[in-house]
This record gives C-alpha cells, sequence and structure tokens, in this order.
C-alpha cells in the first residue's frame, strides 16, 4: 500500500464539511484517477494526501519522507525567476543535495519529459506544455512512490493533453510511482488509469468506483475500442448518479 | 515616423504655451516680479546655471542618500515583520501612524534633534522618512505575494522557514520592491526639497534654498529656473528609475 484515506472527513470552519467519509487505499504502482463535480473535495483529498492539510477525523497513511511524494497542479507552478534546470533542481536542494547534483539530476529528468536543451530557458520562454513537462520533471525528479497530479491538463490545449497524457504514461513505466491524478475529463481518466474512482457532489464521498482492465500504458487505438467506450459510460453513469444524489 | 509625431506634439505645445506666456507679458506689462516672461527666466537659467546645478546637485545628493538610507532600513525592518509575526504586529501600527502623520509637522523636532547646526542632516532624515513608506509597504506586500501553490510545494520538499523567505517570499517580492523604490525615490526628492524649505537656512544649499532665496529677494525669474532645474531633475530620475524598473523585471521574468 502506497498511501490511503480510512474514513476521512474535512470541516471547513464556515463551510462545513467539504470531504468525507472517504475510503481511498492506492496501491504500488496504480494509477488511480479521481473524477467528480467541481467543490467535492478532489483537491483536498490530494492535499491530505501531500500531508499539506490534516483531517478533522480519520486516518491518513501516506509517503512522508522526503521527495517520496510529489505534485503537480494545474498551472505549471514554476518560478519565474528560476531557469527550468533549476525550477527541477529544486527540490533536491531543499532536501540539501549539493547544486552541481542537482542540476545534473535536474537535466536528466529535464530530458527524460522530452526537453532537452531548455536547461537555461525561463518559464516565460517556454509553452504552456513545455512548462507543465517542466512541473513533471520536477515532479519526477526525486523518484517518488506516490505522484499526485491535481488537474495537470486542464490549462492545455487537447492535442498537448493527449500528447502529455502518453508521456505520463510512458514516464509511469519507466519509475512506476503509484499515481493519483484528479480530472474532470471522463475520456482522460479511463484512458490513463487502472481505476477510475467516482466522487459525488460535495461534501465528496466515494459513489463508486470503474476499474479499467486494458493493460498499461495502452495502446495508441485505445480510445476507439468498445472497452474504451463502455468503461467511459459506466464511470459517466456513475457521475450522474453522484450529482442527483447530492440534488 | 509615429514615435516622432508623439515627440513632437507635446514640444509644439509646450512651444505654443511659451509663446503666449511671452506675449501676455510683453503686451500686458505685468511687473517681472509677478510673472516674468520666459525669456528672462531663461537668461536667469543661462546665468545662473554653475549655482543651480551645483544645488540641483546637493538636492539630488540629499534624496539619493534618502533613498538608500530608506531602502536599508525599509528592506530590513520588512524582513524582520516576515520572519515574525508578532514583529508584524508590533511594527505595523507604528509604521502606519508616521506614515499617516503630515512630515512637515515632524520636520521641526527632526530639526531640532539633528542639531540645528546640521540642517543637512535634518532634511536627509525627512526625506528618508518620506521614502522609507512606499518600500516598506512594497516589500511587506510583496513577502507575502508567494504563489500559494508553490508555497504549499515548499511545504511539500520540507523547505524551512530561512529556505522559504530566502528561496521563495524573497524572489517573489521583486517585483514589488522595484515598484516601491520606484515610487519611493520620487517622494525622496520631494522630502529633500520639504526638508530644505522647512530647515530654511543657507546650510542646506539645494534647489529649494534656491527658491525660498529667489523668493526673498523678488527674483521671480530666478525662482522660475530653479523650478525648471528641479523639475527636469525629478523627471529625469523617474524616468532613470522606470527603465531600471523594466530592465530588472525583464531579468527577473526572463523576457
Amino acid at each position: 500500500m502506497t498511501a490511503s484515506l480510512t474514513n476521512v472527513e474535512v470541516d471547513y470552519r464556515g463551510r462545513g464539511r467539504v470531504l468525507g467519509p472517504v475510503d481511498l487505499a492506492i496501491g504500488e504502482g496504480e494509477i488511480i484517477a479521481l473524477v467528480g463535480p467541481s467543490g467535492c473535495g478532489k483537491s483536498t483529498a490530494m492535499r491530505l494526501l501531500a500531508g499539506l492539510e490534516q483531517p478533522t477525523r480519520g486516518v491518513v497513511q501516506r509517503q512522508a519522507g522526503r521527495g517520496e511524494t510529489s505534485l503537480v497542479f494545474q498551472a505549471a507552478t514554476l518560478a519565474p525567476w528560476l531557469s527550468a534546470a533549476a525550477n527541477v533542481a529544486l527540490p533536491l536542494e531543499l532536501s540539501g543535495l549539493d547544486r552541481r547534483t542537482a542540476r545534473d539530476r535536474a537535466s536528466e529528468a529535464l530530458a527524460r519529459v522530452g526537453l532537452s536543451g531548455v536547461d537555461a530557458s525561463r518559464p516565460a520562454q517556454l509553452s504552456g506544455g513545455m512548462a507543465m513537462r517542466v512541473s513533471l520533471a520536477r515532479a519526477l525528479v526525486t523518484k517518488p512512490r506516490l505522484l499526485l497530479l491535481d488537474e495537470p491538463f486542464a490549462a492545455l490545449d487537447e492535442i498537448t493533453r493527449r500528447t502529455l497524457a502518453d508521456d505520463v504514461l510512458t514516464l509511469w513505466a519507466e519509475l512506476k510511482p503509484a499515481i493519483l491524478f484528479v480530472t474532470h475529463n471522463v475520456e482522460e481518466a479511463v484512458y490513463m488509469a487502472s481505476r477510475v474512482v467516482v466522487m459525488t457532489a460535495g461534501p465528496g464521498a466515494i459513489a463508486g468506483e470503474v476499474a479499467i482492465e486494458a493493460p498499461l500504458p495502452r495502446p495508441a487505438g485505445f480510445r476507439v475500442t468498445e472497452t474504451f467506450r463502455a468503461d467511459a459510460e459506466t464511470v459517466s453513469a456513475l457521475l450522474a448518479k453522484g450529482m442527483e444524489r447530492a440534488a | 515616423m509615429k514615435s516622432l509625431t508623439a515627440l513632437a506634439i507635446p514640444l509644439v505645445f509646450i512651444a505654443i504655451l511659451l509663446a503666449v506666456w511671452e506675449a501676455v507679458c510683453r503686451l500686458s506689462g505685468v511687473p517681472a516680479y509677478l510673472l516674468p516672461p520666459p525669456s528672462a527666466i531663461g537668461a536667469s537659467l543661462v546665468e545662473g546655471w554653475p549655482l543651480l546645478l551645483s544645488s540641483a546637485w546637493n538636492t539630488l545628493f540629499t534624496a539619493l542618500t534618502a533613498l538608500i538610507v530608506a531602502s536599508l532600513l525599509a528592506s530590513g525592518l520588512a524582513l524582520l515583520t516576515a520572519l515574525s509575526p508578532v514583529l508584524e504586529r508590533a511594527i505595523q501600527p507604528v509604521a502606519v501612524t508616521l506614515q499617516v502623520t503630515p512630515v512637515i509637522a515632524v520636520a521641526p523636532l527632526v530639526i531640532i534633534w539633528a542639531g540645528l547646526d546640521h540642517p543637512e542632516r535634518a532634511v536627509v532624515v525627512l526625506a528618508t522618512i518620506v521614502a522609507f513608506f512606499p518600500i516598506f509597504s512594497g516589500a511587506v506586500t510583496g513577502l507575502k505575494a508567494a504563489d500559494p501553490d508553490l508555497t504549499r510545494l515548499f511545504d511539500l520538499y520540507g523547505a524551512g522557514r530561512l529556505q522559504k523567505l530566502l528561496r521563495l517570499r524573497l524572489p517573489s517580492a521583486v517585483p514589488f520592491l522595484l515598484e516601491g523604490h520606484k515610487v519611493a525615490a520620487g517622494l525622496a526628492v520631494i522630502g529633500a526639497v520639504i526638508g530644505e524649505f522647512v530647515a530654511g537656512s543657507g546650510g542646506a544649499q539645494g534647489l529649494a534654498w534656491r527658491i525660498l532665496e529667489a523668493g526673498n529677494r523678488l527674483q521671480t525669474a530666478r525662482m522660475f529656473a530653479a523650478l525648471f532645474v528641479l523639475a527636469v531633475m525629478a523627471a529625469l530620475l523617474h524616468a532613470l528609475l522606470q527603465l531600471a524598473e523594466r530592465r530588472a523585471l525583464v531579468w527577473w521574468r526572463g523576457r
């Protein structure tokens, strides 16, 4: 088990319950897509697993060692004053690794996400897709056991997001971290995940989950198969049910 | 071509204004001590140029000294408030109270403290007080302006308080600090002029003193000439700082 939420609830002062009760277990090397309507607490669940928030009730088990959990946000969230390599090296340097080794490993991580030769570029000089790859490289540079992706492709165009989804799967095949990613896009969830967990509207609870049987990484034509369509419909139906329950 | 037109329009407007001013003075016979014609102001400018230039340098030197002192004090205090919420709560009200107190009301006290024989010190202190706040409030705001998600990442990667300050909060504050310094530079000149006026003695030989001196002697053309030099100096300083801010932002953002 890489991480888990057990009977977890989160209350915010003035807003009442925003999440839970939720039970979610993330196995070694598993890719889980978390889908649900806006405000259902998906990002809160992410922050709990990252240790950035504490639950009001319940137990969170997570990878708490330095660099063992990484996080990628919807925006690339790069420091504009640092080069791409310096941004990627940041987690290593913060953990005390010497600058030269950190930069070397950052260059390798950038090359792994297909960005050789941009080490010295600043975020403002990169396209949205490239900046997101830098963000991905930063998340992977520590070789995390759990990678949390909070709507990482939401701000990108369709072609870029599909390419990046494939890249994430290729990187996963190399490093095999467990991945939990939040998305609003049902097709993206079915394409990338080994398991899709559907949440109800806020306060979010688990409405159900769908195991995607096709082996990872998926072949190029997976999006047009009957299995893909059937799984996407099941997830959509669960999502609709979750919304009804909230209404 | 477009930029030439943009430059020509205000120049033509100023030329027309000066021509009308000159004509009104000559035709109406208004006394020169009341409203001197531009030609008399020009002559006074040429005649008093060496003295005006050295006075301008005095005022500029005072303003720049005040800017440096204010920068060090304001940035240092802002850093302290960033390190400790208790210090922030202690310093903020004092800073705000000082800010809303008119500097001219504090001036007599500063002159006494600086020593009546050293009006130039009082002028620097007064200009520093005026220049302090834009830098302080810019720095305080900037130190709190780090991207919340980037801050979360620093937390996730186990960054300590000092690491966060040096590697996240300080760099995030750079645009705010630059803006604060740009505003403060203009205010330092104003502060220096106010200080010289209040000091009201030949000990502070800046442009404001030249204006006072010429006013006392009813040399209105000389007053205008000093005023002109002061305005040009302030405009040049502002332009210089704007350029520096733009360059520094390009360096900060990488383009």
